[in-house]
C-alpha cells in the first residue's frame, strides 16, 4: 500500500532564488500522527503548500496516492486538507455554513450531501451551534475549529495543520487537542508546540534548512535537549516528555469504526 | 473587539421580528420592492405629493409587520442621510427666481421646493434601504443580486468587503492603539505623516491577506466558480408581497401625477 506522503528529494527555490526546501526526503504512513517541527523559516509552510500543490517543486512528491502535479491537482487537494495558521485566511464566506460548504461544493457534490457533511464536520469540532454566526463573531479557539471542520467536511486523507495551537488561550488549545485526538485521519501538524506535539503525535521530524534533520518517535526526538537547542526548539522549564500520555487515536480505541 | 466595531456590527444587520412575515420573505421580492418604492418616489415630481405619501405608507406598513421601530430607523437612516441632505440645504440660497423673505434670510421659491422633493425622495430611499437592511442579512442581498444577474464580479467584491471589513477594522484600531502607546497626538499637518504610513501598512497587509484567502480557496478546490448551499425560492407570498405593493403605489402615482 502506497504512503500517505511520499517525498524524495523534494526541493523548491523561491523566486528570488533564495532556496526553501534543499532536498526533503520524507514518508508519512496511512493513520500516523506526525509532528514537524522547526524553527521559523526552516520551509515548513512552503512544505505544507507543497502536500496539495499550491507550490511545485522539483522532486518526487506523492501524497495520499498521488503524484502531485498539473493533471491531479484538483484530485490531490480534495484529498489532502490544509488548515492554515491564520483561520481570518481560511474563513472568507459570510457564514459559518456557508464556509464549511465552500469546499464539498467545489467537490461537485449534490446539495443534501453538502448539508449532511457541513453538519457533521461541524459536530466533530463541537461547533454545531455556530451554523449561523458570521466568522468575525468567532473566538478565536472558534474560528480555529471551524477552520478545521472546512477540510473535514471535504472528507481529506490526509489532515495537515499548520501551527494550529498559536494564539491560543489554555483552554481553547485544551479544546482543540480534545477535538483532534477524536479525528481519525492522518495528520501532519506544523508546530513550535512541543507539549502539543507529545502529547497528540507519535512521530515528529525536524525541518531545519529545507531538510529532515531528524526523524523518530516523538519522545525521543522531545527528549534530545542537544537536537532541540541546536534547531532553536525548546521546552517549557521543567517539562518531562516522558510523563505525557498521549491521546490515542480514535480506531485504537473504537475498533467498530476502524472497520466501518 | 473595540467599541467601533461593536457600534458598526449594532447599526448593521437584522433588527425586528426575526421570524416575521418580511423577514422570511425572499431577498429578490424585497430587493425589488423597495426597489421599486424608490423609483415611485424618486419620479414622482413635488405637484404629485401624494405618491410621496402612499411610499411613505407603505414603507410604515412594512416596517410594522416586520417590528422594526422608528429608532433602529432612525439610528441607521441619520448615518446616511446628511451627506445627502447637506447638498440641497444650500439650494434655497443660491437658486435664483422667485424669492420669499423669511426673518433677515430671503429664499428662492425655487430652490426650496427642490429643496422639499429632494428631502422626501432621499428620506424615502433610505428608510426603504434600511428597512431591506433590518429585514435582510447581507449575503442574502447579495445572492439576490446574483440571481438578478448583476455580475458575479461586484457581488464577490462585496461580499469579500463584507467578510474583511470587521477584519481591517481591528487592524486599524490596533495601530492607532499602537500609535498612541508612544505618544502619537498629531498637533499640526506634518505630524499626518504618520497616518500615511498607517494607511500603507495596512493596504500592505491587506494585499497579503488577500493572497493568502486565494490559497486557501484554491486548498479547498476553487476553480472560478462560487457555488450556492441553499437555492432561492420564490413563493407565493413574495408575489402577494410585489403584488400588493404594485397595487397601491402604481394608481396613486398615476392618479397623483394627473391631477
Amino acid at each position: 500500500m502506497s504512503c500517505a506522503v511520499s517525498a524524495r528529494g523534494l526541493a523548491y527555490r523561491y523566486p528570488n532564488g533564495q532556496p526553501a526546501l534543499a532536498g526533503v526526503d520524507l514518508q508519512v504512513e496511512h493513520g500516523e500522527r506526525l509532528a514537524l517541527l522547526g524553527p521559523n523559516g526552516a520551509g515548513k509552510t512552503t512544505l505544507v503548500f507543497h502536500l496539495n500543490g499550491l507550490l511545485v517543486g522539483e522532486g518526487t512528491l506523492e501524497v495520499a496516492g498521488l503524484e502531485v502535479g498539473k493533471d491531479t491537482l484538483h484530485e490531490v487537494r480534495a484529498r489532502v486538507g490544509v488548515v492554515f495558521q491564520d483561520p481570518d485566511d481560511q474563513l472568507f464566506m459570510p457564514t459559518v455554513r456557508e464556509d464549511v460548504a465552500f469546499g464539498p461544493l467545489n467537490q461537485g457534490l449534490d446539495r443534501a450531501e453538502v448539508g449532511a457533511r457541513v453538519e457533521e464536520a461541524l459536530a466533530t469540532v463541537r461547533m454545531r451551534h455556530a451554523l449561523e454566526r458570521a466568522p468575525h463573531q468567532l473566538s478565536m479557539g472558534e474560528r480555529r475549529r471551524v477552520a478545521i471542520a472546512t477540510v473535514l467536511a471535504m472528507h481529506p486523507r490526509l489532515l495537515v495543520l499548520d501551527e494550529p495551537s498559536a494564539n491560543l488561550d489554555p483552554r481553547s488549545r485544551r479544546e482543540l487537542i480534545d477535538v483532534l485526538a477524536s479525528i481519525e485521519r492522518t495528520m501532519l501538524v506544523v508546530t513550535h508546540d512541543l507539549p502539543f506535539a507529545a502529547e497528540l503525535c507519535e512521530r515528529a521530524v525536524i525541518l531545519a534548512g529545507g531538510r529532515i534533520v531528524a526523524d523518530d518517535a516523538c519522545e525521543a526526538i522531545l527528549s534530545d535537549a542537544g537536537a532541540l537547542a541546536r534547531h532553536d526548539l525548546e521546552l517549557p522549564a521543567g517539562f518531562d516528555v516522558t510523563l505525557v500520555e498521549r491521546r490515542r487515536r480514535p480506531r485504537e480505541t473504537t475498533p467498530a469504526l476502524a472497520a466501518a | 473587539m473595540s467599541a467601533f466595531c461593536n457600534q458598526a456590527i449594532e447599526l448593521t444587520g437584522l433588527a425586528g421580528d426575526r421570524a416575521s412575515s418580511v423577514h422570511r420573505l425572499d431577498p429578490r421580492a424585497k430587493l425589488v420592492g423597495f426597489l421599486g418604492i424608490t423609483l415611485v418616489a424618486v419620479s414622482t415630481p413635488l405637484a404629485a405629493w401624494p405618491a410621496w405619501v402612499a411610499c411613505a405608507l407603505a414603507l410604515a406598513a412594512v416596517a410594522t409587520v416586520a417590528r422594526v421601530g422608528p429608532g433602529v430607523i432612525w439610528r441607521r437612516a441619520r448615518l446616511i442621510l446628511p451627506p445627502v441632505l447637506f447638498v440641497a440645504v444650500f439650494l434655497p440660497f443660491v437658486r435664483g427666481g422667485e424669492s420669499v423673505d423669511v426673518g433677515p434670510l430671503s429664499l428662492s421659491v425655487a430652490g426650496l421646493e427642490t429643496l422639499l422633493s429632494v428631502s422626501a425622495k432621499a428620506t424615502i430611499g433610505v428608510v426603504g434601504a434600511v428597512l431591506l437592511g433590518a429585514t435582510t442579512t447581507f449575503p442574502s442581498v447579495l445572492q439576490a443580486l446574483e440571481s438578478l444577474r448583476v455580475p458575479r464580479l461586484f457581488t464577490l467584491i462585496a461580499a469579500f468587503t463584507y467578510r474583511y471589513l470587521f477584519v481591517v477594522l481591528e487592524e486599524v484600531q490596533r495601530m492607532r492603539a499602537a500609535l498612541a502607546s508612544r505618544g502619537y497626538r498629531p498637533r499640526h499637518a506634518l505630524q499626518a505623516a504618520a497616518i500615511g504610513r498607517v494607511a500603507t501598512a495596512l493596504f500592505l497587509r491587506s494585499y497579503a491577506r488577500g493572497e493568502r484567502v486565494y490559497l486557501a480557496m484554491l486548498a479547498r478546490g476553487y476553480s472560478g466558480t462560487m457555488h450556492r448551499l441553499e437555492p432561492l425560492a420564490f413563493r407565493g407570498a413574495d408575489a402577494a408581497f410585489l403584488a400588493a405593493l404594485a397595487a397601491v403605489l402604481v394608481p396613486v402615482r398615476i392618479v397623483a401625477g394627473l391631477s
